[in-house]
C-alpha cells in the first residue's frame, strides 16, 4: 500500500490543476459576457475572444 | 435655424492607468452578434478611438481613445448614423462595477467541489471499512489525515461567505441560517481532527466539505438571480439627459453636463431630445411625449409660458427654456429616490428560507448542547459527549432546509424562462405567490403602447401618406405603417406643434391638428390627424391604442385564480374607460401621476391586500418598486424592467396568471420541502444522540435528504405544457 502515498498526491494535484484552470477563467473574464462570447466565436472578424482586463 | 453647437463632452472621458482616455457607453438597440460587430467597427473607426469592446450581456461599449483624451461626440454620432443611440456614464459614477461577489461565490463553489470530490476519494473506502471490509486502523488513519489534508483548506476558504455572514449576523445578535452552518463546519472539523488523532473512526471531513458544496450551490443560483435586479437607478438616471443645451450670455450654445444646469438658465432642446430639467417654455412650439412620465399617450401641446417637466420627448419643435429646477430635483429624480425608498421596504421582506431558520436555529442547538450534557452525565466521558453533541449537528445540519427554496426556485424560473418570463430573484417569486390583488397600467400594458389608424379607408390613406412620410411625428408614422412605402411630398416643412405642410404631385397639401388643416374638429382630446389640399376637402383620421389580443382572457384567468383587478393609468378617462370594459375590469381610476400611482399602491397594502402591480412607462417605476411584486413587459422602458421583479416578453398578458400558477406551485414545494425536513430531523437528531450515527450513515442522511429536496423540486418542471 506504499504505492498510495505516491498516487494519492498525484490524484490532489491533478484535481487541484483542475481547480486552478478554473480560477483562471474566472480571473480571465470569461463569464463576463456569455451571450458576446457566443456570438464572437462565430464571426471572423470578432476573433479576439473574451475580454482579458 | 442651426446653430453651431459646440458640442463638448470631454467631461465623460476618464482618464486610463495607462494614459488612455476611457469612455463607456450604455448601447441600445443590439440584439444579436451582427449588432455587437457593427457597434464595435462603428466605433473603432471613428478618428482617434484606439480600442472599443461591447459587451452584449450588460449593453456597456468601453472607448479607449488613442491619446489622453478624445471626442465623445463623434463616437455617439457615429453610432447614432448606425442605428443604435447611445449614453454616456457619468465617469464618477462608472466606477468598473464587477460582480465581486459572484465570482467570490464561483471560487467558493469551485474549491468545494475540488474539495469534496478529492476528500470522498479518502473516505470512500473507510466506509468499506464499517461493512468488515479488510481496512487495517493503520490504512484507515492515513486515509484520514490526507482527507484532512484536502478538506480542511477548501472547507476554511469555501465557508468564508457563511463565517462572514454569520459574524455579521451575531455582531447584530441575531442568528441567521449561516450562523449553525458556520458552527457545525467548525465543530466537525475540530472533533474530526481531534477523533484522527487518537486513531478513532468518526472523522467527518467528508461531511463538512459535501455540506458546504451543497450550500455553495443553493446560494450561488440565488446570487445569479439578484445580480439582474441591480443598477435599477443607474440604468434610470442614465435615461435622463445626461447633457444639456445651455444658452451662455453671449449667445453662445454649449453642451453641458447637466449636473450643471441651474435655476434661471436658458436650454435649448430640439426636436428628439428629451427636456433636461423642469423648466419653462420661453420660446417656440412644440408637442411633448409625456408617455414615459405619466403615460398619457396623446401628445401634448406647449408654447411659450408652459411648464415642461423633466424626462419629456420634444416631438416637432425647438424650443428655448429657463430652467425651473436643477437636475436632481426634477421629476425623474424623484422617481429614482421613490424607487429606491420601494426597493428599502421590499428588502425587510423576511424570506421562507429565514423564517425555517428562526424556528431551527434554537431548536437544533438546544438539542446539541442537550446531547453534550446528558451524555456527560450519564458516564460516557467527554469525548463520547462532544462527539454526539457534533453528530447532531451534522446531520441536522440545514443541508435540505438550504436547499430548500433556492432549489425550487431555480426550477420555477427556469419553467418561466421558457415561456418568456424573466424572474429576477427568488424573493419575488415568494411575494408573488402571496398577491390578492393586481393593479394595471393601461398604455403599453393593456394596450399595445402605440397610435394605430382605425377605419380609414386604403384609397384617403393612399393620399395623404406621402405627406406623413415626411414628418417623425408619431401619429404621421402611424398612417405610414398602414400606407407603406411610396412617394414623398416635396418642399416640406413642419411647422412645430401645428403639422407639415408640402407639394404632393405639385398641389399643395396640409395635414396636422385641425386649426392647421383650417376646420373646427368636434373630437377635442382626441388622437386624431387631419389632412385635405388647398381649397378641398378635408379628412379626419382617427387613431387609437388597441387594447392587445389575449388581454381579457389573461384578465379572466386572473379572476379565476382569486385575483382582483383594477387599471390605475395616467391617460385620460375616455381611453382607459374603454380599455378597462374591453378587458372586463370594472374598477378603472385615470389621469393619476406617477407618485399618486406608488400611493394607490401603498393604500390597498395599507388596507392588508396584497399587490401585484404590472406596468411598462417610467411613470410606473416607484408603484412598480414600491408593490408586494410586480411585473413588466418586455417592451418597457430599461427603469421600469429593473424596477420589476419579473420581465415578460412580447407583452403577452398570458404571462400573468402562468407567473401567479407557478409562483403559488413553488411556494407548496417549498413548504414541501420544508415539511420533509422537518421530518428527516426529527429521527435524525435521536439517532445522533443515542449514538447511532457514523461518518457514512452521516453521509448517506445528508446527500439522501438533499437529493429528495431537489427531487421534489423537479417535480415543478413535470406536467408542463410545452409552449
Amino acid at each position: 500500500m506504499t504505492i498510495l502515498y505516491l498516487l494519492a498526491p498525484i490524484s490532489v494535484f491533478l484535481g487541484f490543476m483542475g481547480l486552478v484552470g478554473f480560477w483562471w477563467t474566472l480571473r480571465s473574464g470569461q463569464y463576463e459576457d456569455p451571450q458576446g462570447d457566443a456570438a464572437r466565436i462565430l464571426d471572423d472578424h470578432l476573433r479576439e475572444g473574451p475580454a482579458s482586463d | 435655424m442651426t446653430a453651431t453647437v459646440a458640442r463638448d463632452l470631454s467631461a465623460f472621458v476618464a482618464r486610463g492607468d495607462d494614459d488612455h482616455g476611457r469612455l463607456e457607453l450604455l448601447v441600445r438597440g443590439a440584439r444579436c452578434g451582427a449588432c455587437l460587430a457593427k457597434i464595435e467597427k462603428t466605433a473603432r473607426e471613428t478618428p482617434g478611438v484606439g480600442a472599443a469592446r461591447f459587451n452584449l450581456t450588460t449593453g456597456k461599449l468601453a472607448v479607449t481613445f488613442a491619446g489622453p483624451s478624445g471626442d465623445p461626440a463623434a463616437v455617439i454620432d457615429a453610432l447614432d448614423r448606425a442605428g443604435y443611440p447611445s449614453t454616456p456614464f457619468d465617469p464618477a459614477k462608472a466606477i468598473r462595477e464587477e460582480d465581486r461577489e459572484g465570482r467570490a461565490l464561483a471560487l467558493a463553489l469551485g474549491v468545494a467541489g475540488f474539495g469534496a470530490g478529492n476528500v470522498m476519494m479518502f473516505t470512500v473506502p473507510v466506509w468499506a471499512g464499517f461493512f468488515g471490509q479488510e481496512l487495517t486502523p493503520a490504512t484507515r488513519e492515513v486515509m484520514y489525515w490526507f482527507a484532512a489534508i484536502v478538506a480542511t483548506p477548501c472547507s476554511l476558504f469555501a465557508g468564508m461567505p457563511f463565517f462572514r455572514s454569520a459574524w455579521a449576523s451575531l455582531k447584530r445578535r441575531r442568528a441567521n441560517m449561516d450562523v449553525p452552518i458556520s458552527i457545525g463546519v467548525i465543530l466537525t472539523l475540530i472533533v474530526s481532527f481531534s477523533e484522527t488523532i487518537q486513531d478513532g473512526e468518526h472523522a467527518y471531513f467528508d461531511a463538512a466539505v459535501m455540506l458546504l458544496f451543497l450550500l455553495l450551490i443553493g446560494r450561488y443560483l440565488d446570487h445569479k438571480l439578484r445580480v439582474r435586479a441591480r443598477g435599477a437607478a443607474r440604468d434610470l438616471l442614465a435615461l435622463q439627459a445626461p447633457v444639456a443645451t445651455r444658452i451662455d450670455a453671449d449667445g453662445m450654445e454649449r453642451v453641458v453636463p447637466i449636473g450643471d444646469v441651474d435655476v434661471g438658465d436658458a436650454l435649448a432642446v430640439i426636436p428628439g431630445d428629451r427636456i433636461p430639467v423642469n423648466a419653462l417654455v420661453e420660446q417656440g412650439g412644440s408637442e411633448l411625449d409625456n408617455a414615459l412620465i405619466t403615460g398619457e399617450t396623446a401628445p401634448v401641446q406647449v408654447g411659450p409660458g408652459s411648464v415642461v417637466h423633466a424626462g419629456a420627448l420634444n416631438l416637432s419643435g425647438r424650443l428655448v427654456l429657463r430652467a425651473q429646477a436643477r437636475s436632481e430635483d426634477s421629476a425623474v429624480a424623484e422617481i429614482a429616490r421613490l424607487m429606491e425608498a420601494g426597493a428599502q421596504s421590499k428588502s425587510r421582506y423576511v424570506r421562507l428560507a429565514d423564517k425555517a431558520a428562526a424556528l431551527y436555529v434554537p431548536v437544533v442547538h438546544t438539542l446539541a448542547l442537550l446531547a453534550f450534557v446528558g451524555v456527560w452525565a450519564i458516564g460516557l466521558g467527554p469525548r463520547e459527549a462532544l462527539l454526539r453533541a457534533a453528530a447532531v449537528l451534522i446531520v441536522t445540519c440545514p443541508c435540505a432546509l438550504g436547499l430548500a427554496v433556492p432549489a425550487v426556485q431555480i426550477v420555477a424560473s427556469g419553467r418561466l424562462f421558457r415561456r418568456g418570463i424573466l424572474v429576477k430573484s427568488g424573493a419575488a417569486l415568494e411575494r408573488l405567490a402571496e398577491v390578492d390583488t393586481v393593479v394595471l397600467d393601461k398604455t403599453g400594458v393593456l394596450t399595445e403602447g402605440r397610435p394605430r389608424l382605425i377605419d380609414a379607408p386604403a384609397s384617403i390613406v393612399a393620399l395623404a401618406a406621402p405627406l406623413a412620410r415626411a414628418s417623425r411625428h408619431p401619429l404621421a408614422r402611424a398612417l405610414v405603417e398602414t400606407a407603406g412605402c411610396g412617394d414623398v411630398a416635396t418642399e416640406v416643412t413642419e411647422v412645430p406643434g401645428m403639422g407639415v405642410e408640402g407639394l404632393i404631385d405639385g398641389r399643395r397639401a396640409r395635414l396636422g391638428r385641425a386649426a392647421f388643416v383650417g376646420v373646427d374638429s368636434r373630437h377635442a382630446g382626441e388622437t386624431e390627424l387631419w389632412f385635405g389640399f388647398d381649397g378641398d376637402v378635408k379628412v379626419r383620421f382617427a387613431f387609437e391604442d388597441a387594447v392587445r389580443d389575449g388581454a381579457a382572457r389573461a384578465i379572466a384567468d386572473l379572476k379565476a385564480l382569486g385575483l382582483t383587478a383594477e387599471v390605475v393609468s395616467g391617460d385620460v378617462a375616455g381611453p382607459v374607460e374603454r380599455a378597462a370594459a374591453e378587458v372586463g375590469i370594472a374598477h378603472w381610476t385615470s389621469g393619476v401621476t406617477p407618485f399618486d400611482k406608488a400611493t394607490r399602491v401603498e393604500q390597498l397594502q395599507a388596507a392588508g391586500r396584497r399587490v401585484l402591480m404590472v406596468g411598462d412607462g417610467l411613470n410606473d417605476a416607484a408603484a412598480l418598486a414600491k408593490a408586494h411584486a410586480s411585473m413588466a413587459p418586455g417592451s418597457a422602458v430599461d427603469a421600469s424592467q429593473n424596477a420589476a421583479d419579473l420581465v415578460f416578453s412580447g407583452g403577452d398578458l398570458a404571462s400573468l396568471p402562468e407567473a401567479v400558477r407557478v409562483a403559488r406551485a413553488a411556494r407548496r414545494r417549498v413548504l414541501e420541502n420544508f415539511t420533509f425536513s422537518a421530518a428527516y430531523n426529527i429521527v435524525a437528531a435521536p439517532a445522533a444522540i443515542l449514538g447511532l450515527v457514523n461518518p457514512f450513515v452521516a453521509a448517506i442522511a445528508m446527500s439522501g435528504s438533499s437529493l429528495v429536496v431537489i427531487l421534489n423540486a423537479l417535480r415543478l418542471g413535470l406536467g408542463e405544457k410545452r409552449p
